[in-house]
This record gives C-alpha cells, sequence and structure tokens, in this order.
C-alpha cells in the first residue's frame, strides 16, 4: 500500500458525475502528476483531498489511516495542505505575521516579535526560501507568495502538499525556484500533488502520473520513465465522441460579425475574426486563455481601448452593453449567478428586463405584453417551472440558461449570439435541448460564437473553430479538419510542447 | 391553526395583516385615538417621513443608501422661505427649492454612480455639507415666513382634509405606479437583485442610479417646504435625525436593505406603523424618552419579521 492512497472516490454533482471510481497511490518522497482536460475531474479530486468537499463514496489514506476530513481545517491538522491558484494570505501584514497567524507566540496576548522572527526565520532558513520576512505579502510578486504559501505548508509540517497550477503566473525564473523547492521537499519525503497542464513541467518534475479523463482514471503511471508525451496526450483526449450533439450541416451566409484589433486592459494583443449568418463558431482554450475576456470586449461589459467591431457592414459604438445590445449583439455569460440572473425577481421579470423597452409608451409597461412574452419564451424553450411568478433562483441551471436566452430572444432584432460556456453545470438532457436551440437559431440566419472549454462540445456542434491560448487567437479549424490533438496542442501554453504534438 | 397564523404572519401581505390588528388594537384600547381629528393629526405628523420614504424605498431597493435627506429638507425649507421672502413670489421660492434638492440629489447620484464612491459615504458627506449650506443661509438663525399665502400650503384643505396630506396621497400613488408600471422601478428592482447581471442585461445602471437620487432630491424638496410652511419658518436645524426614521419607516415596510425588494403598500404600512405608535404613545401621555426605546423595539421586531419571512421564501 502507498503512503497515499484514493480508493474508489466517487462525487457526484447534480446533474454532473464529476469523479467516478478514482483510485491509485502516491509514493513517500514522490511528486506525482495529476493531469486532464477542463472538467476531467482534477479539481473535484483535490477539493476532497483538502477537506473542501466530501466524496459520495470511497476514501483516502495516509499511511495507511482513513482520512475523514469535515473541513478545510481538519485536513490542515492532518498534514494535508493545498496550495490554491489563488493564495490565501493576508496582505496587510508581513511573511512572518502570516506565516505565524492562528500560531502567534505570545504573552498575555502580546506578540513575542522576537520570538516570531527567529522561528520563521530559522525555518525559511531550513526550508532554503530567500524572503525578507519583515515586508508586507501586498508588496511580493506572485512567485513570492507561492514561497510564502510554501514555506506554510513546511512551517505546519505538511505531510502532503497540492499545488494546483502553481507556475500559470510565475516568470521562467520565479518557476525555477519553485521547481528546486519542490525537489527539496521531495527529498525530505513528503507527497507532492502536482496538478499542471504543462507537459514540459511534468515530465521535467513527477516521478509518476495520474490522468483524469471525465471524471475517470484514464491512466496511471507509477513511473515516466516509458511514457511519452504523445501517449500522455492521447489518454487526456482520446475519448470517442459519441452524438449527443445532433449536429447539423448548414449554409453560411453572408459575415454578420466582424472583429478586427479589438483589445483591452484584460486582452492586450488585438483579436480579429469573424462570424457568418448561419455559423456557428467555436472558440475553444484552457482557461485563462482570454476567450471570455474577448467576447466581453465585443459585448461592451469591458471597456476596449482599440479596435472595430461591425454587425452586417454597421459599426457597433459597444461602449456599454447597452449599446451592444442596440446594435443587435447579446451575451450569455459564463457566470450565470454572477452576470446572469436577476436574483429574487420572477422568470417573467428575468425576460423582460431588456427586451420591454420594444413595448413600453414613455416608459410605462405594458403589462399584457409582458406576459405574453414571458409565457411565450417559457413555452417556446421549454422553461419547466410551476408559473412565470417563480423565483430564478429556484430554476436548475439549465432552465436558468434558458431564461437569460428567452431574455435575448425575445429582444426583436438580434444577430450575433455568444454564448459563453453555453452548458457548464448543466445536465445531459437540457444540453441537446440548448445545442438544438443554436442550430434552430443558426438555420434562421443568427451568427452564433460559442466559448467553450469542452472541447468535445465545440468540436460537436461548431462549424469552425478558433483556438485561444495565452490571450491571442493561435489556430483556426474548419469542420472537418477538427482533430483533438491540433486543437490541444494549439491551446496549450508551453511552445515545445505544442510542436512537439503537432510533428 | 398555528400554521395558518404563520403562512398569513409570513406570506405577502403579513406586514399589512399586522397592520389592521394593531390599528384596531389601539382603537379599542387607547381613548380619543378613533377620532376624525387625531385621524388627521396622525396623517399630517407622518407626511416629512412618509414623503420621502417614497424615494428612499429607491433608493434601498436599488442596494443604495442615502443619509443625507433631513439636510436636504432642512436646506429646501430655508431656500423656500428665503427666496420667496426675497422675490415677493411664492412660486420662485418653491421652484428654487426643489431646484436645490434635484442638485443636492444629483450630485450624490454621480458621485456614488460615476465616481463609484460608496453611497454611504458620499451622503454622509453631503449630510453635512448641506448642513452646513442651511446653517451658513441663514447664519444659524430661523428665519420667518412674510407672506401669509405661504402658510396656506399646510394650512388650508379640500374637502375638509388638509393639503400636505394631498400630496402625501398623491406622492404615495405616483411613486407605486412608477415602482410597479415603468421600466424605471423594474430597472431599480433589477440593479438591487443584481447590478452586475442588470448591466450585461443592457440596463443602463449608472443613469437609473443618478436619477433615484435626483428625484431623492426633489421629493425632499417638497418635504421641505411643507415643513417650512407648517412650522411657519426655516429652521435650518429642522429634520434632524429624518434619514433614521425613514430607513426605519421603509425597513418596517419590507424594504430590503440588501436590494432588489420593495413595494409602495409595505411602505406606506412602515409609514403608519411608525406614526401610530408614536400617536397612540403621546396619547397615553408616555414620556418622549421611552418612546425611543419604543420606536428602537419595533423596529428590531420588523426586522426579525421579515428575516423569518425571508428564510420561509428560502425554503420553498
Amino acid at each position: 500500500m502507498s503512503f497515499l492512497e484514493f480508493s474508489n472516490i466517487t462525487k457526484t454533482y447534480p446533474g454532473v458525475r464529476a469523479l467516478s471510481d478514482v483510485s491509485f497511490g502516491v509514493e513517500k518522497g514522490a511528486v506525482h502528476g495529476l493531469m486532464g482536460e477542463n472538467g476531467a475531474g482534477k479539481s473535484t479530486l483535490i477539493k476532497i483531498l483538502s477537506g473542501d468537499q466530501h466524496a459520495d463514496a470511497g476514501e483516502i489514506r495516509i499511511d495507511g489511516k482513513v482520512q475523514a476530513y469535515a473541513s478545510t481545517r481538519n485536513a490542515f491538522d492532518n498534514g494535508v495542505i493545498v496550495i490554491h491558484q489563488e493564495l490565501q494570505l493576508v496582505p496587510e501584514l508581513t511573511v512572518a505575521e502570516n506565516l505565524s497567524l492562528g500560531r502567534f507566540p505570545a504573552s498575555g496576548g502580546v506578540i513575542a516579535r522576537r520570538r516570531m522572527l527567529d522561528d520563521v526565520g530559522a525555518k525559511l532558513k531550513s526550508a532554503g526560501i530567500d524572503i525578507d520576512m519583515r515586508r508586507k505579502v501586498k508588496t511580493l510578486s506572485i512567485g513570492e507568495r507561492q514561497m510564502v504559501e510554501i514555506a506554510k505548508a513546511v512551517m505546519l509540517n505538511a505531510r502532503v502538499i497540492a499545488l494546483d497550477e502553481p507556475t500559470s503566473s510565475l516568470s521562467s525564473r520565479e518557476s525555477e525556484i519553485l521547481f528546486k523547492l519542490i525537489d527539496r521537499l521531495r527529498g525530505e519525503g513528503k507527497v507532492i500533488i502536482y496538478v499542471s497542464h504543462r507537459l514540459d513541467e511534468v515530465f521535467r518534475l513527477c516521478d509518476s502520473l495520474t490522468v483524469l479523463r471525465d471524471g475517470k482514471l484514464a491512466a496511471h503511471h507509477a513511473s515516466l520513465t516509458d511514457v511519452t508525451r504523445d501517449q500522455v496526450v492521447a489518454e487526456m483526449v482520446g475519448r470517442e465522441i459519441s452524438d449527443i450533439w445532433g449536429f447539423r450541416p448548414r449554409k453560411a451566409g453572408e459575415v454578420r460579425l466582424k472583429v478586427e484589433g479589438l483589445s483591452g486592459a484584460r486582452l492586450r494583443t488585438p483579436a480579429s475574426f469573424e462570424a457568418r449568418a448561419g455559423e456557428i463558431v467555436g472558440f475553444f482554450g484552457l482557461i485563462g486563455a482570454g476567450r471570455s475576456e474577448l467576447m466581453r470586449l465585443v459585448f461592451g461589459a469591458d471597456p476596449r481601448s482599440g479596435g472595430t467591431i461591425t454587425v452586417d457592414g454597421k459599426t457597433i459604438a459597444a461602449a456599454s452593453p447597452h449599446d451592444a445590445i442596440r446594435g443587435g449583439i447579446v451575451l450569455c455569460s459564463e457566470d450565470r449567478k454572477h452576470d446572469g440572473i436577476i436574483q429574487g425577481r420572477s422568470i417573467e421579470e428575468n425576460i423582460n428586463i431588456s427586451s420591454r423597452r420594444h413595448h413600453t409608451r414613455f416608459g410605462v409597461l405594458s403589462r399584457a405584453s409582458e406576459i405574453e412574452t414571458a409565457e411565450t419564451f417559457i413555452k417556446k424553450l421549454k422553461v419547466r417551472t410551476p408559473s412565470r411568478k417563480q423565483d430564478i433562483v429556484n430554476l436548475s441551471g439549465g432552465n436558468q440558461q434558458k431564461v437569460i436566452l428567452g431574455r435575448w430572444l425575445s429582444e426583436q432584432n438580434i444577430r450575433v449570439l455568444i454564448i459563453d460556456e453555453p452548458t457548464r453545470g448543466i445536465d445531459v438532457g437540457a444540453k441537446s435541448e440548448i445545442y438544438e436551440l443554436l442550430y434552430r437559431l443558426a438555420e434562421d440566419g443568427m451568427a452564433i460564437v460559442v466559448v467553450s472549454s469542452e472541447l468535445p462540445e465545440v468540436m460537436g456542434i461548431c462549424d469552425r473553430i478558433l483556438v485561444m491560448c495565452g490571450g491571442r487567437i493561435s489556430a483556426q479549424l474548419a469542420r472537418g479538419q477538427f482533430a483533438e490533438k491540433a486543437i490541444l496542442a494549439a491551446a496549450l501554453p508551453d511552445k515545445k510542447t505544442s510542436d512537439a504534438i503537432a510533428s | 391553526m398555528t400554521d395558518r397564523l404563520k403562512k398569513i404572519l409570513l406570506g405577502e401581505q403579513g406586514l399589512v395583516v399586522i397592520f389592521i390588528v394593531a390599528f384596531a388594537l389601539v382603537s379599542l384600547l387607547v381613548p380619543n385615538f378613533l377620532t376624525d381629528r387625531n385621524m388627521l393629526g396622525l396623517l399630517q405628523s407622518v407626511v416629512t417621513v412618509g414623503i420621502v420614504a417614497c424615494t428612499m424605498m429607491f433608493c434601498l431597493a436599488a442596494r443604495d443608501f442615502d443619509l443625507s435627506v433631513g439636510s436636504i429638507v432642512a436646506f429646501a425649507g430655508m431656500v423656500a422661505v428665503m427666496a420667496s421672502n426675497a422675490t415677493g413670489s411664492i412660486l420662485l421660492g418653491l421652484i428654487a427649492a426643489i431646484a436645490c434638492g434635484a442638485v443636492v440629489g444629483w450630485v450624490n447620484g454621480v458621485v456614488i454612480a460615476k465616481f463609484r464612491i460608496n453611497a454611504l459615504i458620499t451622503t454622509l458627506a453631503t449630510m453635512q455639507i448641506v448642513r452646513g449650506f442651511a446653517l451658513i443661509s441663514s447664519d444659524g438663525r430661523a428665519v420667518g415666513i412674510n407672506s401669509p399665502d405661504f402658510y396656506q400650503l399646510a394650512l388650508s384643505k379640500l374637502l375638509g382634509i388638509p393639503t400636505p396630506i394631498w400630496v402625501l396621497a398623491v406622492l404615495f400613488a405616483i411613486f407605486g405606479f412608477v415602482l410597479n408600471s415603468t421600466v424605471f422601478g423594474k430597472n431599480t428592482l433589477a440593479i438591487g437583485g443584481n447590478p452586475e447581471a442588470s448591466r450585461l442585461a443592457g440596463v443602463n445602471v449608472d443613469r437609473t442610479r443618478i436619477w433615484i437620487f435626483t428625484l431623492q432630491g426633489v421629493v425632499c424638496g417638497i418635504a421641505g417646504i411643507l415643513l417650512a410652511s407648517r412650522i411657519t419658518s426655516g429652521q435650518p436645524n429642522a429634520a434632524v435625525g429624518l434619514e433614521l426614521s425613514v430607513i426605519s419607516a421603509c425597513v418596517l415596510g419590507g424594504v430590503s436593505l440588501a436590494g432588489g425588494r420593495a413595494t409602495m403598500s409595505g411602505v406606506i404600512v412602515g409609514v403608519l406603523i411608525m406614526g401610530i405608535a408614536e400617536n397612540a404613545m403621546n396619547l397615553l401621555n408616555i414620556p418622549a424618552f421611552y418612546q425611543y426605546i419604543v420606536r428602537g423595539v419595533i423596529l428590531l421586531l420588523a426586522v426579525l419579521l421579515d428575516n423569518l419571512r425571508s428564510s420561509a421564501l428560502g425554503r420553498r
């Protein structure tokens, strides 16, 4: 039996099986890679390890002992520490204070400063971390903050340290320092779980590797000596596409949406693309590739610093969503809860919020047409609800998505529909209903832009795929040229890896 | 039986039911309460709070807050009196007062919506600035009204009911309509429910917020004029603490401080409950000092009830 053992871990969220029957073990003093596409179940597994989520079935053993955590605090005390992409430090406190938080050496409530500095200094030194511990955390770079997080793990005598995409925001020099530190921790007999998209790093650092796919164990390699990169990529993507997509070919018409040189604060590289009437264009990329940022610029949700947008040859001012909607562009955001639904208001109001301006006179609503619009779209989109008066928070994810689609379809003049993660958190049944709806809208001549982190989804429903990576459009493929390898290669941030796959 | 009672109390109209029961109880138990004279007196006593509550409701429904209303009421009253004394025209005085209210409200709105400064802080600042204006304009003294016609605003009656009560009723009707039947009202509630989602749904959030504060200023101007007319002078220290009574009345009326929830009927009931409590205590000769305690307790109970109601709704 291995030092850290996952056995038969299963986790189901409403409508989604995030993990099913995942088992593998990691030896002491090993760096273990965890790879998989977005949504493969890596984060869920890490969350279960950290006590943030509970497995529906299965157990985790450390050193033969079953771990049952009620909370993350509990996992913490058992020596399991997860270092997330968003670091958990208090910016206004110094490094030393952060590292002593919750365990300040004190007498009568007064912090013994000297003792604190001595303790922390000794620990930092033994871990080989070179940071001025008197500095406030807010003055540190992301890389330095990560070091502090790791120092925290070391100080807490962690036995298992999980790092979630640790290098995603590090410079290559900072990454090198991180790798040295990880090597050192390995030497001390810690177990390191290393979650990453980057094949290069995984091959360089890891002793063993687990690949997850669709919540299942796709492969487990106890050693990486005979494993090739191509093999790992194949394991990550190698799923058969079953036909839940129901794709129907269409004829694309004239160019509807034309975006040229668009840029903004969160998307530095100017981006250009177009979408034709009747066309479904997919945007694929890893999380943070800049897809949502680009779409928010097109919709005017964020201020743009340059570029033009035209719909049917007419330039859209798009200084705000207000302008974009009037120009015929709408966006269904990826974060429905934060950016989509109006909590506490009825389905009826959520549908009418934008389109009601077509039926008002001097700002006064027409009650009759509001009711009619709501009823029409509830029926048309098959929203499952007892009444149009139902508060939208009481609906399932799929039905909320339909209400938001209803909000936009009730606008009379929509020519471009952008839909970001159309089926995130939505069960299978509602998924195919939403795909079917997208086909019908495209057949009616709408240009549809789908952003998705699920490769099978973009391959299944789109006529053309644009791949984004590191804030720029890195590849474009027409249906017929779709190949998982090529798309994934273009999406991976690491140049060498992508070349290796593409060749 | 208790289940049914619970359902009624925690339902949509729970507050109205409580109000009717309280009203009936007070009518029976407090002598001289249910008389024409006392009823009119009661209504007149809630005119200022009631008028300002109309727009405070919008403010709170949009997740905002306005502490400057008391100062605007006092300042607008001063302006009305001084301007009409100076020009000899009451109409000009009224216009000047309402315009001043609107300007202060607009400034509040622009600072909050465009410069993204917290509404609490912004209006805490304007509350003090505007009170300063009111004090400076008269050197801290009250200014008497010259023209007797000005008194008539508060004293005149229509069908036996004093004009200020008519004004209050008309404003209740207007703002009830605006909240439920106009794009502006619906947008206000949507912004309170989820500001970012509203913006992404095409609502012009900044403009709506600026309008809310501007209207609040206008309405405070009207309240200031009626108050000055009733007390026959412009008082720079008038309406101190008004903001708290108004917000209390709104919260009592089921307006959520988290935004997104407000009804005119609730606010009317909230205003009346505050008025009845005060009126009944006066009739019973309860000293003013104790009245503070009672008002605070009523507010706490109302919020508690509201909390129970939201969790009951959440469970459904």
